[in-house]
């Protein structure tokens, strides 16, 4: 895996005396009792990260569980008090005044909750701001952001004050800002989170969308579960300023590990989440009633038949449940059309109720299928 | 049981005497140095002024309140004017009027950048909230004394006096403007690679203007209470023309004078709040209708920077 950033053991803590703190963890002191003994807040304690390129990495936690504090230490809004922020293997902890703006200005850009778009300033200079902070010639700038404007569908806004637009519009603006500087690595500090749960939908589709085409490395902060499993390749899930659970969404489902996370994932509406390939358990993987041909391609029916379904291995549960027919067997087949194994019936059931899966660890299991009848 | 407690054992009086002798003395080239600018401002100022004809003048003032204010503030303003020119105290008014500008453009001056550093510095702000504090309660009438110790009576030192009453409310609102700027959007300034300075003219300044212009009308405000008061330390102008006519017990002429400020309070309020109320984004164009209420209705004196974002 390529990471393009990479926290080992990053530490922040509020409050004025920071070394006495850190030495008060080191001693294997707890967070509450810090707070009580000293009255200093332990933001982030201990995280370790790996965020692959060109990806969407979520940051996952309720509030006050350090998410936002880690998003901005990346990006050294605020200063982290121990450990190390690889940025292609550069320090960004130890970065210099100048080197840090260096990268604000190119690497690293920013979207904001409730937008943080200048009032005063029409559509256009509020999308242009990240360049005209970098001093590039007003001309340039408008040009670039008017091109940026049209990739997030608001160009016939460019001229309006921000009030005049709606959330989604806005925090479109928001995101159109963010990629006029061609930073590659974004921070969306719950960019969706202030906006009403249909536009809400529209824009994590756009930004999956968007990020098709431009393969930027998205740190993505959420406090909703569901919104994380939409969008994330990776999920980490943020407790108490520590990162108690990371993976791919289907993984953390699967095997949550963490009484925390499993309360999460217990209303997860697996059906979406899901694929066919994540059903396929080692019987199911045998050829059983289709009869392959020697590059592994379904030539038929071993007995004789034509009367069968075949779905793509990336298809979720619920689509599956609309396309198959009740009896027939269904073949799982990879990109290139090869059989990979068939669906039964019972597979399907188990895994939209959330019974036993391929990968799933019996013990946490039951905390994951705790409302599980069969 | 009275003589018990000695009464009066403190010689106060005689110590602030000898500081402010002491100062007077050997500070004087300081003193000096801080008229300097405050003199050569009043004087040309003046000068511009007196050297225009009222005609034009009139016509200038009332087309700049129509276009900042509206027709309503334009019409108030030609009809004052007008009044003052006619019933004799012209040149007075004048003098008044460079003396405020002069106060004005040197509260500015120094207001601003104190208070912007104070928005900054917790501590600076500390320690200058509480000189303002002791500035705003003691009665602009006690200023009076160092001021002649110090500067000498006439014009000049009570353009002095006007400005050490003057400013202190642009200080406060610059400082309250950018404490108040959002949060997130300091943080997109620095997380996009502002340079403090660029955090400054982009994202604070911008953003805190209508509470400074909201300062800037309270500033205006107390100058033209000072720039009365400042009669009294042989300031001329239309405090002048109030004093001499109580001292003459010539009715007539003091309520003349206490007429041209009036109209000149009015007129300035009105001009600077418009200019507060243009940065908030009120639309103060409106039908003929309602002018005479936008005159003397008074809008709310501290405007909030806008909330929404």
């Amino acid at each position: 895996m390529d990471s393009r950033i990479e926290i080992r053991d990053l530490y922040k803590i509020f409050g004025p005396d920071v070394p006495k703190t850190l030495a008060m963890i080191r001693e294997g002191k707890g967070k509450d009792q810090i707070l009580k003994e000293t009255d200093h807040v332990v933001g982030v304690d201990r995280v370790s990260l790996r965020v692959p390129a060109g990806s969407v990495s979520v940051i996952m936690g309720l509030s006050g569980s350090g998410k936002s504090t880690l998003a901005r230490c990346i990006n050294r809004i605020h200063d982290p008090d121990a450990g190390e922020i690889l940025l292609d293997g550069e320090d960004i902890a130890k970065a210099g005044q100048e080197r840090l703006r260096e990268i604000r200005r190119t690497r690293i850009s920013m979207v904001f909750q409730n937008f943080g778009l200048l009032p005063k300033q029409n559509v256009i200079s509020n999308v242009a701001f990240g360049l005209k902070l970098r001093g590039m010639a007003e001309g340039a700038r408008l040009k670039k952001a008017g091109e940026v404007l049209e990739v997030v569908g608001l160009s016939s806004w460019a001229n309006h004050l921000p009030s005049a637009l709606s959330g989604g519009m806005r925090q479109r603006v928001g995101l159109a800002r963010a990629l006029a500087t061609d930073a590659d690595v974004l921070i969306m500090d719950e960019a969706f989170s202030a906006l009403d749960p249909l536009i809400r939908g529209d824009m994590q589709d756009e930004l999956l969308r968007l990020q098709e085409t431009l393969h930027k490395t998205i740190i993505f902060i959420t406090h909703d579960f569901q919104e994380a499993l939409r969008i994330g390749s990776r999920i980490a899930i943020m407790a108490d300023g520590q990162v108690i659970r990371e993976g791919t969404p289907q993984d953390v489902v699967l095997n949550p590990g963490h009484e925390y996370v499993a309360a999460f994932t217990r209303h997860v509406d697996r059906a979406r989440l899901f694929d066919a390939a994540s059903l396929l358990t080692d019987d199911l993987r045998a050829p059983g009633p289709f009869r392959l041909d020697e590059v592994g391609h379904v030539a038929g029916l071993a007995s004789g038949g034509a009367d069968w379904d075949s779905v793509p291995a990336d298809m979720k549960l619920i689509d599956i449940a609309a396309k198959v027919t009740a009896g027939r067997p269904v073949a799982v087949l990879d990109g290139s059309g090869r059989f990979l194994g068939q669906l039964s019936t019972d597979a399907l059931l188990g895994g939209l109720s959330g019974a036993r899966m391929p990968g799933q660890v019996t013990a946490i299991g039951q905390d994951a299928n705790g409302d599980r009848h069969v | 049981m009275y003589d018990l407690i000695p009464q009066g054992f403190i010689p106060l009086d005689k110590w602030i005497q000898a500081a402010i002798e002491w100062m007077a003395y050997n500070l004087r080239p300081l003193f000096q140095t801080i008229k300097w600018p405050v003199e050569t401002l009043l004087y040309w100022i003046e000068r511009g002024l007196q050297a225009t004809p009222p005609v034009i003048f009139v016509a200038a003032v009332a087309a700049l309140a129509w276009r900042l204010a509206g027709r309503g503030v334009g019409i108030f303003c030609l009809i004052s004017m007008l009044a003052i020119l006619f019933i004799g105290i012209w040149p007075e008014t004048m003098t008044t009027l460079a003396l405020i500008a002069t106060a004005i453009v040197i509260c500015v001056v120094i207001g601003i950048p104190i208070g912007i550093w104070c928005a900054r510095n917790d501590r600076v702000w500390n320690v200058v909230r509480a000189l303002l504090d002791i500035m705003q309660t003691t009665p602009s009438f006690v200023y009076l004394i160092p001021v002649v110790m110090l500067f000498g009576v006439g014009t000049v030192p009570g353009a002095v006096a006007v400005i050490v009453v003057a400013v202190p409310p642009l200080i406060r609102f610059t400082n309250l403007g950018i404490r108040m700027v959002d949060r997130e959007l300091i943080e997109a300034g620095v997380a996009f690679g502002a340079t403090d300075r660029q955090i400054l003219w982009e994202v604070q300044l911008p953003q805190a203007m209508p509470t400074i212009l909201g300062g800037l009308n309270q500033t205006v405000l107390m100058a033209m209470v000072m720039s009365v008061i400042v009669a009294m330390i042989g300031a001329e102008g239309l405090g002048l023309v109030v004093l001499q006519g109580l001292g003459r017990l010539d009715i007539g002429r003091a309520a003349v004078g206490g007429i041209g400020i009036v109209l000149m309070a009015i007129m300035l309020d009105r001009l600077t709040q418009a200019l507060a109320n243009r940065e908030t984004g009120q639309n103060y164009r409106s039908g003929f209708g309602t002018w005479w209420r936008r005159v003397f209705t008074s809008a709310p004196k501290e405007k909030a920077a806008p909330a929404e974002n």
